[in-house]
């Protein structure tokens, strides 16, 4: 083996050889060295800026490189500095605070604190900051149900992009709905009605909006919702026009919220809807958002959905 | 000793090999099992309910993991997006815990609440139903197949060899109503178990059929209490900044 050692620039050999391909002892070039200790180096400078080594209960904080934030005190309302080691909490609460983008957020935000609903809704500029800021928030919060551009799903989730609302389409009411949340509810008329009494009502209920035209039934229907036999009248009022107090729906236009009356292809379908609705109730849900949202983001959002087809 | 004698001898090789990987892997995790503040002291933090529970088993059963992590990081994009930053203390009776580094769909970490429970039960049934653009795939068979309970007990037993206390003698039972409340110390009880799952079925009636009590009963329970524990509006804002 010693022979080789002369054909590859002098380098000597390790000793190993395998099916005849040799190992020399040729250093490893220049620059990996110098790049191998640079790292060495800032590794070391690592462990003293940043949270580094175990020691006992604690841990090595690092220096020179110290976080302030502002905390407000929850009972005295006292505002005060901290100042603490580098961590990865402290530096998403400065950032939240003292960011870039958090300050140019921060001074249309304290605008929009101060300002009323009419104030925003008057003022251009805040409300070119409502929408595009609120574009967000309802699509991480309120798309997934009321859909991406607010026309909800028919028979699911109600459109917000029309002019017709269960709770009411004044600022006030968006508003209260959004924070609060809404429970709307129906209840089973299970074994309420004969099959004859239950067709009268469904009849009657589709008359309203121009589907059924049996005149008999239209008349027994409207018998039943108005009188104590249904009592449909105590939520959706003796005109059919809903309630807004109980979010009861308008029967009297072609706007579905419950009931998915659209889709069905003919009367006798459509009539079933109806049947099913009546027959099993009906219960929705919408979760109010004051603890997920702050103040000011349910007054944008407010402004936003207001905008989007018909704010009262 | 000799390198030579290391790299000709196979076992040898892979011991020493083992026991340097596993430096690397001590060196990371021992001291946090002895640093204070790792886990934050949190009210209100507890082990899942039986239902719960069988909820988060179709969770892993189905891969939900695969897709949605539970781990909200402390970004400022995180923290609009999802709520706020998750604490460790929220998964410390996970097993195993659902972090997870993937996020195809969104980070489920705070989803409890923030849809109702018809949404859910949609949307896990036909994802497309409710969101066009969603590329989630269907799971109609939670709202068609019954859940099976029958071995709820034996799946508390295990976790709570794993230190999650489930408790299952008078003793340990008192031990939770001190630390948990009554309320809970009952949900817990490892001999109740499937007494207390129905019971929680049958109020909450998370699928919308009262008749059944399915799987997507269960799964539709677990994701409405994810990240719902802690109450952070009783803290300071930055509160559990030092914590690290």
């Amino acid at each position: 083996m010693s022979n080789t050692n002369q054909k590859s620039g002098g380098a000597a050999s390790t000793g190993h050889s395998w099916d005849g391909i040799e190992e020399l002892t040729n250093p490893v070039p220049r620059w990996w060295i110098w790049s191998f200790y640079f790292t060495v180096v800032i590794c070391i400078i690592y462990w003293i800026v940043y949270p580094a080594w175990p020691v006992g209960k604690g841990f090595t904080t690092g220096t020179f490189n110290d976080i302030t934030y502002n905390v407000v005190d929850k009972n005295t309302g006292e505002a005060k500095e901290v100042t603490t080691h580098w961590n990865t909490r402290a530096l998403f609460m400065a950032d939240m605070q003292r960011g870039k983008e958090a300050l140019k957020q921060k001074a249309y935000m304290d605008e929009v604190s101060k300002a009323s609903f009419d104030e925003i809704l008057a003022d251009p500029e805040k409300m070119a900051f409502a929408r595009s800021l609120a574009k967000g928030i309802y699509g991480d919060n309120c798309a997934a149900c009321h859909g991406s551009g607010g026309t909800g799903v028919v028979g699911l989730f109600p459109n917000l992009a029309d002019d017709d609302w269960l709770w009411g389409g004044k600022v006030e009411q968006i508003q209260a709905t959004i924070e609060h949340g809404r429970q709307g509810f129906m209840p089973a008329y299970t074994d309420t009605f004969t099959a004859e009494q239950l067709d009268a009502v469904a009849e009657y209920v589709l008359s309203l909006s121009g589907h059924s035209v049996d005149e008999n039934k239209v008349a027994t229907g409207k018998r039943i919702f108005n009188g104590q036999e249904g009592g449909c009248y105590y939520c959706h009022t003796t005109n059919a026009t809903g309630m807004l107090s109980v979010g009861s729906a308008n029967l009297t236009d072609s706007i579905w919220t419950v009931a998915n009356v659209p889709a069905a292809s003919n009367l006798e379908a459509k009539k079933d809807t109806v049947k099913s609705v009546v027959t099993n109730g009906i219960s929705r849900k919408m979760p109010g958002w004051s603890e997920r949202l702050s103040a000011n983001d349910i007054k944008l959002l407010t402004v936003f959905i207001h905008e989007l087809g018909g704010g009262k | 000793m000799k390198h030579d004698k290391i790299e000709k001898n196979l076992g040898l090789l892979m011991l020493f090999t083992m026991v340097v990987i596993s430096i690397g892997g001590l060196v990371e995790i021992v001291p946090l099992f002895h640093i204070n503040d790792t886990i934050e002291k949190v009210d209100g933090v507890r082990p899942y309910t039986p239902l719960e529970l069988r909820g988060r088993d179709i969770y892993q059963r189905e891969g939900c993991y695969l897709c949605h992590s539970q781990m909200i990081r402390p970004f400022r994009d995180e923290a609009l997006r999802y709520g706020h930053y998750s604490l460790a203390a929220e998964s410390k009776y996970d097993h195993p815990f659902q972090w997870g580094s993937k996020r195809t769909g969104p980070d489920l970490a705070r989803v409890g609440g923030k849809y109702s429970n018809e949404w859910q039960v949609q949307h896990l049934k036909a994802p497309r139903s409710v969101v066009p653009e969603s590329i989630m795939p269907n799971y109609p068979w939670l709202l068609e197949n019954d859940l099976d309970f029958s071995d709820m007990a034996d799946r508390m037993r295990a976790l709570k060899k794993v230190g999650v206390p489930y408790s299952e003698s008078k003793a340990e039972y008192e031990a939770n109503v001190k630390e948990f409340g009554q309320d809970v110390a009952e949900m817990l009880d490892i001999q109740k178990a499937q007494e207390n799952l129905i019971k929680q079925a049958q109020t909450g009636n998370y699928d919308g059929d009262a008749t059944r009590i399915t799987e997507m009963e269960a799964m539709v329970a677990y994701l409405q209490m994810l990240g719902t524990l802690v109450d952070f509006s009783q803290y300071d804002e930055g509160h559990f900044v030092q914590f690290r």
